[in-house]
């Protein structure tokens, strides 16, 4: 099975099956290196610590939901448990949206494997960027909502 | 072009954390073991998304001239490229990890980088987790939120772009030098 080029010459499907592989392939060890430092994380930090980090402080909750979300990592389900246990210990609904926002955007033990593969200024800037932007989603999103009710 | 660091870059990354396990063997083994766990289980779970992503940048290149890439997420797609960055995004699914290698692909065939830090922002929408999202936060909650994030995503591209532009036009600052 073969695709022209514009320059008329042809691809093979598998030549391309081949390059994705061997593209792939460079990344595997990074990849590794993450998920063993997912497994570490999220055997050594449990709920509880998280749940009790946040001091009840408006402002300062919000940036360190931004921070513990930033340096969470895992599925995003677990990220809604813990910020629905935290709304029922009464942290303010700022920090929580500010924890399950850079739980997703924000890669800090991802960081490695993003630097290396999509380099290192991207990454510090894209996940800089992501942990302001959560503050300031949760703050919309919380006054947005007050706003609205 | 890639230096000899850049090239191992990935393999002294996976000694130092492989270091790290035996370190932390000596002083708990238990939980060494409890992560080697957890990490084999997170690996047979992401296996059939590399396979997709490994589909997925066969087809990229088998059918995604560069020409082609320019046109939709390149420098002048417009609004056409912002639709599709922030659509894909939302409907890939998968660690972030994973997508790290196509979308490298993808900017190597002219995707604008202000397209990828879109794609990876607005993944935080999970279109299959919304249901629970909606349980424990209510619906309204997760329309506004889901909006911001939608704009949060344009504006993180836009901002990554501009200081791109702006690190291109005056030179590599010393900022950029400690990068």
């Amino acid at each position: 099975m073969t695709n022209p080029k514009p320059d008329g010459r042809e691809r093979s499907i598998v030549i391309s099956f081949y390059r994705a592989f061997k593209s792939f392939g460079t990344a595997i060890p990074t990849l590794l290196g993450v998920v063993l430092l997912l497994g570490l994380f999220l055997t050594l930090v449990s709920k509880q610590f998280i749940a009790s980090v946040f001091t009840g402080e408006l402002f300062r909750d919000t940036v360190i939901g931004s921070a513990m979300g930033s340096i969470a990592a895992g599925n995003p389900i677990t990220s809604y448990i813990i910020g629905g246990e935290l709304m029922k210990e009464g942290v303010s609904l700022f920090a929580i949206t500010a924890f399950i926002v850079t739980w997703v955007t924000v890669c800090v033990v991802q960081f490695p494997a993003e630097a290396a593969i999509l380099g290192r200024r991207f990454a510090v800037i894209r996940n800089s960027l992501s942990f302001f932007l959560a503050i300031l989603i949760s703050i919309a999103t919380v006054t947005t909502l007050m706003v609205i009710q | 072009m890639k230096t000899k660091r850049d090239k191992y870059h990935g393999f002294y990354f996976l000694l130092a954390v492989i270091s790290l396990y035996l370190i932390l063997f000596f002083f708990c083994p238990e939980k060494v073991y409890d992560s080697l766990k957890v990490s084999g289980d997170i690996f047979i779970r992401i296996i059939p998304v590399l396979f997709l992503v490994i589909l997925f940048m066969a087809l990229i290149n088998y059918f995604l001239h560069p020409k082609t890439v320019e046109k939709y997420v390149g420098k002048g797609s417009g609004i056409k490229g912002w639709f599709f960055a922030i659509s894909a995004g939302i409907i890939s699914h998968g660690p972030i990890y994973v997508w790290y290698p196509p979308l490298k692909d993808l900017r190597d065939r002219g995707m604008r980088s202000g397209l990828i830090a879109a794609f990876l922002y607005s993944r935080a929408i999970k279109i299959p987790l919304l249901p629970l999202m909606v349980y424990y936060f209510g619906a309204l909650f997760v329309t506004v939120l889901l909006l911001y994030i939608v704009i949060a995503s344009l504006i993180e591209g836009e901002i990554v772009e501009l200081i791109e532009r702006k690190a291109k036009r005056i030179g590599i600052s010393s900022f950029f030098l400690l990068l």
